[in-house]
This record gives structure tokens, sequence and C-alpha cells, in this order.
């Protein structure tokens, strides 16, 4: 008999040609207001032929992206423990709060008169997120999180010209998200790479070995992508405090953190967080997200203006700030992600430690019950996430991608792969708080049964997955041969 | 709590096999000092009714829209968005996915942005577009950025005075711990950018103008882009109101570098200024130095067309602080609506669409001139103008009134203090184009 206990991946699929295959002039799938004013033509050097776009009807529009939808995996088809991104259940009441026609419909430059509404959301929203970092002052501006680590190392470049003179350097640990370095080199500095110790993390020697006078300060992740609390955080920030450096931490890993770590405490100035990982805002298959800015008292003259003030008569916009690092979006930033982390905070409350707890519980689970199938790099107890290795496969000529592509047949995403790049081989689990015991055990009875399967049947594993719509993709031609236009006058 | 799965068992039993007898345990890592000394002071948990009612609440402390009129643009536009596309966006599978990094189970996200690119590329006369950007202003200062990649060593761009004055703050930010140098050109009387400031600059990566500009005037970018080019320096040009090339010439097909800019007017709702839509197109020799994700066809084992994430070794995951910018997240779901409204316009539909706008705009100007305002710049324009309001004219009452009478522009120019931007689309009829008017003849 089947077993309907695990997802699986088979199911209706339907095949579906791209948009401009399936247009002819003449349809339409709009409906245009009716004309009450007379025609003013245009200079015709001015204007253009009629854009090249294919004609459609709304049905074609719906059953097109009804049945690509249908090809995508997401949080709401199935467990999705990618390490980092904490993809945790996108609650339906946030998306039903941002959709109210009073926020969709607001312009970013209403009188502020008519604007309180929303005024008030963010306010409110930079209150929680203070209380829930322990930081003093909050900017929503920033559009995703390496848009606030931008956010940040602007701020250490403005501080460090107002207070010490320039500096041209800034430690990142070899464990760090790419766009750490990134960032920073956008705002002059140099990275110096510190190598993790043998426990995972870093080492004060490695800092204090680093740290100069030339060095802005670090940036840290916390818990690092090896899933693990950065054991001397403190001590590491006093020796970059000493020398006159800022501590910046990536809390794209907060979700081990809620109601129990006061990053202040840690030594931490400034702190980006994801609302669109730790506060249930949805990832929208990359992005819309939103990257808030957290810091302490002293850095506070330097957030990105305008600021949401409180005064006697409401809210107001204010730019009088003379130390601001400037503005970094066209107006406040993503508002409608802001509304839905506003109500998953309202809706959770006191209880988002219990996120944490939970979270942190669910990924310990998880790495002592595969702890014997995969190999543990670091074993220690981990936070919200554990990375596994595929050496135990080696052996059998099988690799983590191909761990990967497997448990695409059993009904999972794949944990994230080949992160962070200290670890050979990496998997990266992070399961969140919301999945349940059970979901948990079919996880890892999935994964017991590829290593099986490994080592029984590795072709199974070699030409996975096998039941969804495209087979692997080859990706050095995509590279080599670009091709990013499709040819709207034909097919392709 | 309902996002919460687990039962009291099910703590228990997992504590067990864990080998702890507490959840505190599993944070015995963490030292002491580290902790928070007290609980979050935060209220009990909202039930869903609370938060309806909390939320519905503060709603209503924004315009209520169905009794108010805002003539208001400059980066943000009011336009219908179909029911159609409002439903398509409640699809879960597009918008609780993450970055599409597994393409066998990601072809939905993958084909849609792979559409988006295609359509905005068709749209703007371009070659390449990326998967997006988090906005036009950002998007703008990584145009800028992008130029002086090319250029190697030249180290100064200039950015019209024309151009939206939040994008130039923005540029200005990303500018400032740069080293490079960004000179303002200023306007001329007719509304445009004036390049005249420009000649013998020998320095020049890059030029940006906008179009239609700040002032909603459409600049000549035939003439532009090509004394641009002339100069060696890359023509960038910007946008912050997409839907006018439906009408107008593509700046691609007149020869732009560079196009950039802010695509919410495809079918995105204001939502208090974001998330909106970075869109990001050039030529496709300069592909590899473009910032952003990118979306290329390629082929499965099988040899059935499919899509995914390429040209990567740009990008920060792999080139860390050698890539061309830190973007990593971009505005994925904003391009796929982009692409759904591009889609349910058609061509026929969006030239349809651009010249109805234009000639809701062309009416009301119109017609306050004949009130007595003054327009005091004589370019061609879209569905923005500039006016001046007669001197007895009340800003303020009118706004009482629900009437919101364009953006005052003293704030960003102060030789333009009593001058508002004001803004017609579709979405106004005839009757309340009229009442604006009656406001300015009383």
């Amino acid at each position: 008999m089947k077993d309907y206990s695990s997802p699986g991946t088979t199911g209706l699929v339907m095949h579906e040609s791209l948009l401009w295959e399936k247009g002819k002039q003449g349809k339409k799938g709009y409906s245009l207001p009716k004309r009450d004013v007379e025609h003013y033509p245009l200079d015709k050097e001015l204007a253009r032929e009629n854009p090249p776009l294919p004609d459609l009807s709304e049905l074609d529009v719906i059953r097109h992206y009804t049945r690509v939808s249908q090809w995508n995996f997401g949080v709401d088809t199935g467990m999705y423990p990618l390490g980092s991104c904490t993809m945790k259940y996108n609650p339906k009441t946030n998306e039903k709060q941002a959709a109210l026609p009073g926020f969709t419909n607001a312009h970013p430059l209403l009188p502020l008169q008519m604007s309180q509404g929303a005024l008030r959301i963010m306010f409110e929203l930079e209150g929680f997120l203070a209380e829930i970092t322990g930081l003093h002052a909050v900017s929503l501006q920033p559009a995703a999180g390496a848009h606030g680590e931008y956010t940040g190392m602007r701020i250490f470049h403005a501080y460090h010209q107002d207070n010490s003179g320039t500096k041209n350097k800034i430690l990142i640990p070899d464990s760090a998200h790419g766009t750490n370095p990134a960032s920073a080199t956008m705002c002059g500095f140099k990275p110096v790479t510190l190598k993790s110790d043998s426990q995972g993390v870093i080492s004060p020697d490695a800092v204090k070995e680093n740290m100069d006078s030339e060095t802005a300060g670090i940036m840290v992740t916390n818990p690092n992508t090896l899933g693990l609390f950065e054991d001397h955080i403190k001590e590491i920030s006093e020796i970059i405090h000493s020398q006159g450096g800022l501590v910046y931490c990536d809390g794209a890993n907060m979700n081990a953190f809620l109601g129990i770590v006061d990053m202040q405490d840690t030594g931490i100035d400034v702190l980006h967080i994801n609302l669109h990982k730790t506060f249930s805002t949805p990832h929208g298959g990359g992005g819309p997200g939103s990257g808030p800015v957290c810091v302490t008292r002293e850095l506070e003259p330097y957030l990105p203006i305008p600021r949401v003030v409180k005064e006697n008569h409401g809210y107001s916009l204010s730019s009088d700030f003379q130390s601001s690092i400037g503005k970094l979006h066209s107006f406040y930033g993503n508002f409608g992600v802001m509304i839905k982390a506003y109500s998953y905070i309202l809706s959770m409350g006191q209880e988002l430690e219990k996120v944490s707890q939970t979270a942190v519980l669910n990924a310990n689970y998880i790495r002592q019950r595969l702890k014997e199938t995969f190999r543990l790099p670091y074993d220690r107890p981990c936070m919200h996430e554990c990375v596994f290795t595929d050496e135990l496969q080696e052996n059998y000529k099988v690799a983590t991608i191909d761990i990967a592509k497997r448990l695409l047949d059993y009904g999972f995403h794949p944990p994230t792969i080949y992160f962070p790049s200290i670890v050979h081989g990496a998997m990266m689990v992070e399961p969140t708080e919301c999945e349940s015991k059970d979901e948990i055990d079919r996880f890892i009875q999935a994964m017991a049964q590829i290593a099986w399967e490994a080592e029984d049947e590795p072709n199974l594993l070699w030409s996975a997955p096998h039941s969804t719509i495209m087979k692997r993709l080859d990706e050095t031609t995509a590279a080599r041969h670009p091709h990013l236009t499709g040819d709207l006058k034909g097919p392709e | 709590m309902r996002y919460l799965p687990h039962t009291q068992d099910d703590f228990q039993v997992m504590l067990q096999e864990i080998g702890v007898s507490s959840i505190e345990e599993l944070f015995s890592s963490i030292p002491e000092q580290c902790r928070r000394k007290s609980n979050l002071q935060l209220d009990e948990p909202c039930t869903e009714w609370e938060l309806n009612s909390h939320m519905r609440k503060l709603a209503k402390q924004m315009p209520d829209w169905d009794e108010c009129s805002a003539f208001l643009g400059a980066g943000n536009y009011e336009h219908y968005i179909p029911a159609s596309i409002q439903h398509l966006l409640q699809r879960s599978e597009l918008y609780t996915s993450y970055t599409p990094y597994q393409p066998e189970i990601s072809q939905g996200t993958l084909q849609s942005i792979f559409e988006y690119q295609t359509l905005v590329s068709g749209l703007l006369g371009m070659e390449v577009s990326n998967a997006s950007m988090y906005d036009g202003a950002s998007a703008l200062a990584e145009a800028l950025f992008m130029s002086l990649r090319i250029a190697r060593r030249k180290s100064t761009v200039a950015i019209s005075k024309a151009i939206n004055p939040l994008y130039r703050e923005v540029v200005k930010t990303y500018f400032r711990p740069s080293g490079f140098r960004v000179l303002e050109l200023p306007y001329l009387e007719n509304g445009r950018t004036d390049l005249g400031p420009l000649q013998g600059e020998e320095d020049l990566a890059a030029v940006a103008v906008q179009s239609p500009n700040f002032f909603g005037c459409i600049e000549d970018l035939d003439s532009t882009q090509q004394k641009i080019q002339d100069l060696g320096a890359l023509a960038v040009t910007c946008f912050s109101e997409a839907l006018a090339y439906g009408l107008l010439n593509p700046p691609g097909k007149l020869g732009a570098d560079i196009v950039c800019g802010e695509g919410q007017s495809l079918g995105i709702s204001q939502s208090y200024g974001g998330p909106g839509l970075g869109i990001f197109c050039t030529r496709q020799k300069y592909t590899r130095n473009m910032p952003g994700r990118l979306v290329g066809q390629t082929r499965d084992k099988n040899d059935n067309r499919g899509y995914v994430l390429t040209l990567a070794t740009r990008e920060q995951h792999i080139r860390r602080e050698k890539a061309t910018s830190n973007i990593c997240s971009n505005q994925g779901l904003c391009a796929t609506t982009a692409a759904m409204y591009l889609a349910s316009l058609g061509g026929t539909g969006i030239r349809e669409l651009a010249e109805l706008n234009r000639d809701k705009a062309e009416y009301l100007k119109e017609k306050l001139l004949e009130a007595g305002c003054s327009i005091p710049f004589s370019s061609p324009t879209f569905n923005e103008f500039v006016v001046k309001f007669p001197s007895n004219f009340d800003y303020e009452q009118t706004v009482n009134k629900n009437i919101i009478p364009g953006i005052p522009l003293g704030q960003y120019y102060p030789e333009l203090a009593g001058h508002y931007l004001l803004c017609a689309t579709e979405t106004k009829g005839r009757e309340q184009l009229d009442n604006l008017v009656k406001e300015v003849n009383k």
C-alpha cells in the first residue's frame, strides 16, 4: 500500500509555455477605465510603436501563473530547513493586515496628519525591535539584510570619521555570509579574514592578533553560520572597543535569541535583523525583505533619515539629524513588510521567547538523531541550526549535492548546501520552531533512508531528483552562454 | 500559540532524546552576562480578533480612499491593480518560497523572473535586465557604481538636478565613502537637463538623466544620450514612472547604456513607499558588470527547457569582497507582479493605458491654465507636471477637503517655492479633475 505519511512529490503537473508563446495581438487581460477626456497627441519624435509585449486574455494570465506556481516549493508546501534562512511559517493574518486599503493605497508623501496610522506602526515596530534586541534605537529603512549590513558599515564609517579619523580595515570571520565582506567593501573597508578556531568560533587571540588602530571593527554573526553561539563574544567586543573599534552583528540568525540574549550586553554596537527571517514575513522567492538596523545610544545620531518621531500632536518624520549617514531608500523602506512583522510581534507577544526555545530544541533534536548517520564537524550542542557533512557518504562517491537532490524526491526542501564554505560538503539544517515533531521525524527518516541508499543504491542519488518537473539543470552552459532575455517575437 | 506545534509530550520526548533535562540546558553555552535580565516587555499575545480590530483602527488613521483624491506622484503612483493580479499574488508557492537555489523545485519563480527580465527589456528597449533591485533610488546608485567599474580609471559621475531629489539623496549616501565625485547638472528653463557644464569634462564615467524627469518633463533622450556618449561617458537613463514607456520612445532604442528606475507603477501597491521594484537593464556587453541576480535559460538532463540563477561569479556569495554589489535578496515577488501586470496589459493595453494617463494630465493642465495657474516648464510631460497656483489658492484648506493638490516643491528646490508637482493617472475621473480646478477657481 502507498505510504501516505511521507509527502512525496507526485501530483498533477501541467506544462506551460512562456508568456509570449501564448500571445495573440488583440487579446486583452485588463479593464481600462472609460475615456472621459479628449486625446492629446504627443510629438511623433517622442512616441514609440506599441511595446513588444504579448497580448493575453485574463484567463491566459491566471492559468499561466497558476501552473508555473505549481512547479515551486514553498513553506506552505512542505518543510523548508534551509539553514540561515529561517523559513518559518508566514502567518496569513499578517498578509491580511498588510492588504488593508488604508495602507496599500497610501502615498508616501501624504501630509503627515493623513499618515498617522502608518507612522505609528513604524514607531512602535522600532520600539519592539529595540526591546527584543536590547539595543537603543532602530531604523527600518534598509530594504533587505544586505542593505542593513551596508547601513551598519556606513554608520561605522561615519562614526570613525567623526571620532578617530578614517579607518580602512575590518575583521570578518571566514564563516561569514558573503554579503558581509561585500557590504564592508562598498564602504571603503578592506576585509581581513579571521580563521574560526577548532571549536567553530572566533578566538579572542585571533582578534587580538589582527586588531589595530587602522581597523574599524569587526563583523560577527551570532549565532554563527555553524549554528554555534560565539562563546567569546563579550571578550572579543572588549578587545575591539579598547582599540577604538566597533562591533557589528549580522542578525540573520536572531531566531535563536528572542527573549534570551541581550545584544547590547554582548558588546554589539550595530545589529541588523531580517524581518523576512526572524519575524515571519514571506521571502517572496527572493524578496521583498526588510533589514532593520538597531544601534546603541552612542550611534543613534548616525541612523538614516528621515526618522519617525513622536511629538505632542502625533507622529512625524524628521530629517533634522546632523550626523545621519543620509537616506538609503526612495522613501522609508519596505513598509508593507513592516506591517507583517508588526502583526507577528503583536500575535506572539511575550511568547517570542518560546519561538527561540522551540527552534533550538528542534535543531538539537535533528543533530542528535542524525549524528550517527551524517558527520557532525563540530559535535557540540547547537543553537537554531546544525551543520552536517557528506564525509561518511564520500566512501560511496555520493556528495552533498546528491543528497540534497534526492531529498526533493521525499518531498522536503534541502538544507543550505556547501555553506559555510569552511566546512567541506556542508549541509546546514534549520528546522525553525514551526515544524511539528512528526514532520521533523519524517525528515529525519528521509535523511536516514537516503544515507542507506547512498550505501546500497547510490545511483538513486546520482540521478535524483526523479519526480520533479525538471531534472538536474545544466548550470555550466547557462553561465558559459548566458541566455537572459527571451525572444518576444517567437518561440525559444 | 497556533504557530508553535509541539505538545507537552513532544517537548519531553525530544529533550529526552537530546539527553538534557530542560530547554534552558540547551542554552548553557550562553554566558550569564550576555543574557537578558528581564522578560520581554511585550504584551500578552493578541488573538486574531484583537489584531484585526487594532489594525483596522490604525488603517482608519489613513485617508479613506473613497473620499479622498490625491494628485501625488514623485516616484509613487496610483494605478488600478486588476483583481486577477491580487488573486495570483496569493499563490503561496510563489510568496512562501526562498531565492531559487534549487532550480528543480523553483521553476515557477525562475520562469517568472526570466519572463520579467524579457518583458522589462522589451518595454525599455534594452538587451538585458537583472532580476530586480530594491527600488529606483538604489538602482540608480548601483548603475553609477557599475559605470565606474566599466570606465575603470575615471572617478566622476554627473547627475541631473531634474532627477528625483530623493534618488539624488540616496546616490549621495552611497557615494560619500567612495572617493568618487558626483556633479549635479542644472535644469534649463524648459524643465529639461542642461548638459552645458560638462563641456571639457574628461573624467566622466557616466551621466544620468531621468525621463520623464522629476518635473514630469520628457527629456530629449535622442540628443541627450548621444551628447553624453560623445563626452566618452556612459548614458544612464533613470525613471520613476515605468508606465510612461507604454507611450514614450524607450531609452534603449535611443542608445542608452544603462536604464534603471522604479517599477512600482506596474501593478504594485503604493504601500506608503515600499516595497517597490528597482528595475535595472543594460546592454549585453556589460552583463558581467551588472549587480544583482540573473536568471538564464538552459536545459535539464532530459533536454527540457528550464531556468537557473546564473553568472553568480559576479555575486557576493561567491566573490565576497570582489563582488559587483552586496545585493542578495531583491524584490522577487514585486518583479513577478510587474510581469503579471505587463502580461495582463499586453503591448496594446499598455499603450492605451499610457495614453489615457497622459490625456488625463493634459486635460488637467489645460483646465488649470484656464483657471489662472501658470506652468513654468514648457517641455512635454507624461502624467505629472509642475504648476504654480494663483496667489489666492489655499493648499491647506484644499487638503482639509480631502483633495491633495500635489507635492510642494520648495522643500527640494528653494527656487521653486510656491510650485507644486501634480500627477493625474487613469484613476482620476473627469469629475475629480474638475473638482480640483473648482478649488483653484474659488
